[in-house]
């Protein structure tokens, strides 16, 4: 099977000091690969490098289409970048305000990416907002209701309706759970892993919450000072952990 | 009725001297020309220009005004319409201002000019492949409310992306039930590019489709200018189960009995009773003159609205 997504050396600079560093890993399509580090280690770096939003300074960066085509990431036109991110990828962020459009209704933001992809059908649209919205949880007679109106948990289930509405093959997640109080996490986990399993969709997930990794992640990779210092099967990882940050990590989440 | 022009007091037509044809000295408005070139050959693309300051304020049509002594010759008849109406101050002023600074002949009938300068409407009678329109437009750009980032909006339209303005209207609908956007109302010129009518009705943005007249818009603050060419495609956004529609009264102008033009509602007494007027006042005085030689009764009273 090919990888869906391919990463060789990648590596962002600030001027002189170091985003990340020679980050390799390959995703499979329907595999969810958690990102985890203490703050400043390079996680969001390396996920704003692989969403393109941050110029890479070296490495390689392959990705493969739904029709099988093999595109070099660091190297593709804007047309084609914004077409991608648009019909193939998604990004949720960590604060729903930044990932929403705040003063129109949830059936528009979720309807925008359609409308985006050339929808032109009201009816269609907002029958497909509504269905997503009942995908996430939220109560689908809320959908002329403005964000603004929502909790954090439900603008962040409305962000995921948002990216998820086009049927997208890879979601990348900035924290998508920090912010949020521990009953609503453990739904919006819940939800992501039913929906990450239903749609066989490929995630890239980071976070600083290993009890979040442990939950959804298939593979993990444990960054330090914008270095990979271990990756592996996420149980592999946590239950047997090989370097002393990542023995460190481990050991310092309190018991539940 | 035609004869207004002369009502007017000899000396503020008399022209002023110490100014350059048209006001603008020519190296300005050979700028503006070379704008207004690019702008007819990429119709509804915005082309920036370096606008100057006019002897009005922004807002009151600096634009339209830079573009029309920009065109403007020796020969050409000049008619200046705000909200329809010949006799509004910007309209009279911008008038005056020309037929001070460049003496060309003005008119209040739309058959007679050659430019039509317009704020907020398209004249009722149908222009001509000899005439030009110059649109005074405060905002040039459709996807502002939208898209606050300026660079954003360039590339939306570099790559032709216009999902977000159907967002918008899509908001309407949510609303209002119809999509309430009743003026400015976004179309999208030649196919390409998505494009701000100025705020006119969008009772009247079908009369841009494949109209015979050069349209040209000029932000003077915002400093764009943008065109649509003679028989250019015109295309109003919508939604195929929301199709485009203009607005319909089920009244008739009191003065000249039209039905088929855009009517403003007047509020006449404290007591709110109010009167549908055709806003075209040489399209009304056209149709109370048709009505009076088919009757052969002079309407002496209804021939003097203003």
């Amino acid at each position: 099977m090919t990888p869906l997504l391919s990463a060789r050396g990648l590596t962002t600079r600030y001027g002189a000091r170091i985003g990340c560093e020679d980050v390799s890993f390959d995703l499979y399509p329907g595999e969810v690969l958690c990102v985890v580090g203490e703050s400043g280690s390079g996680k969001s770096t390396l996920l704003n490098t692989v969403a393109l939003r941050v110029p890479a300074a070296a490495g390689s960066l392959d990705y493969t289409t739904a029709n099988g085509e093999s595109l070099d990431l660091l190297n593709l036109s804007e047309p084609r970048r914004r077409l991608l991110m648009r019909t193939e990828w998604g990004f949720v962020e960590q604060n729903p305000r930044d990932g929403l459009r705040m003063n129109v209704s949830a059936g528009a933001n979720v309807g925008e990416p359609l409308m985006a992809v050339g929808a032109r059908h009201f009816g269609k649209i907002r029958a497909t907002a509504s269905n997503w919205m009942g995908r996430v949880e939220l109560d689908a007679q809320r959908i002329d209701d403005l964000p603004t109106a929502f909790s954090g948990g439900m603008q962040q289930r409305l962000q995921i309706a948002r990216n998820l509405v086009t049927g997208p093959r890879l979601v990348l997640m900035d924290e998508p759970t920090a912010g949020l109080d521990v009953s609503v996490q453990a739904r919006l986990l819940d939800l992501l892993r039913t929906l990450t399993a239903q749609l066989h969709l490929a995630c890239v997930i980071v976070t600083h919450d290993i009890g979040v990794a442990r939950l959804l992640a298939h593979r993990l990779m444990v960054m330090q000072g914008g270095r990979v210092v271990e990756s592996g099967l996420t149980d592999q990882v946590l239950d047997d952990p090989q370097h002393p940050y990542t023995q460190l990590l481990v050991s310092s989440v309190l018991p539940a | 009725m035609n004869a207004r022009d002369t009502n007017e007091p000899a000396r503020a037509e008399a022209i002023v001297e110490g100014y350059n044809f048209a006001y603008l000295d020519e190296q300005t408005k050979r700028m503006i020309r070379r704008a207004l070139l690019k702008a007819v050959a990429i119709p509804g693309h915005q082309i920036p220009f370096g606008s100057r300051e006019m002897p009005l304020p922004y807002g009151w049509g600096t634009g339209g005004i830079q573009v029309t002594a920009a065109i403007i010759g020796h020969d050409d008849t000049l008619k200046v319409i705000d909200q329809g109406s010949d006799e509004t101050t910007n309209a009279v002023n911008i008038r005056r201002f020309f037929a001070r600074t460049a003496g060309v002949r003005t008119t209040t009938r739309t058959v007679e000019a050659t430019i039509v300068q317009t704020r907020h409407r398209i004249p009722e009678t149908p222009l001509t492949d000899r005439q030009i329109l110059v649109y005074q437009v405060p905002m040039p750009e459709p996807l502002y409310r939208l898209e606050p980032r300026v660079a954003e909006c360039r590339k939306l339209h570099a790559l032709n992306e216009y999902g977000l303005m159907n967002v918008k209207l899509y908001e309407d609908i949510v609303r209002h039930g119809s999509i309430a956007t009743t003026y400015d109302y976004p179309v999208i010129v030649n196919g390409r590019y998505l494009s701000a009518p100025s705020p006119i009705p969008k009772f009247d943005n079908p009369k841009m489709h494949m109209n015979p007249a050069l349209q040209l818009f000029g932000a003077g603050r915002e400093r764009r200018i943008y065109a649509i060419p003679p028989y250019t495609s015109v295309r109003s956004l919508d939604f195929e189960d929301h199709p485009f529609e203009i607005q319909r009264w089920e009244h008739a102008c009191e003065i000249c009995g039209s039905r088929e033009s855009f009517l403003d509602e007047m509020i006449v007494d404290d007591k709110g009773k109010r009167m549908f007027v055709c806003s075209d006042s040489d399209y009304c005085q056209e149709q109370v003159a048709k009505g009076a030689e088919a009757t052969q009764t002079p309407h002496a009273t209804q021939g003097e609205r203003a």
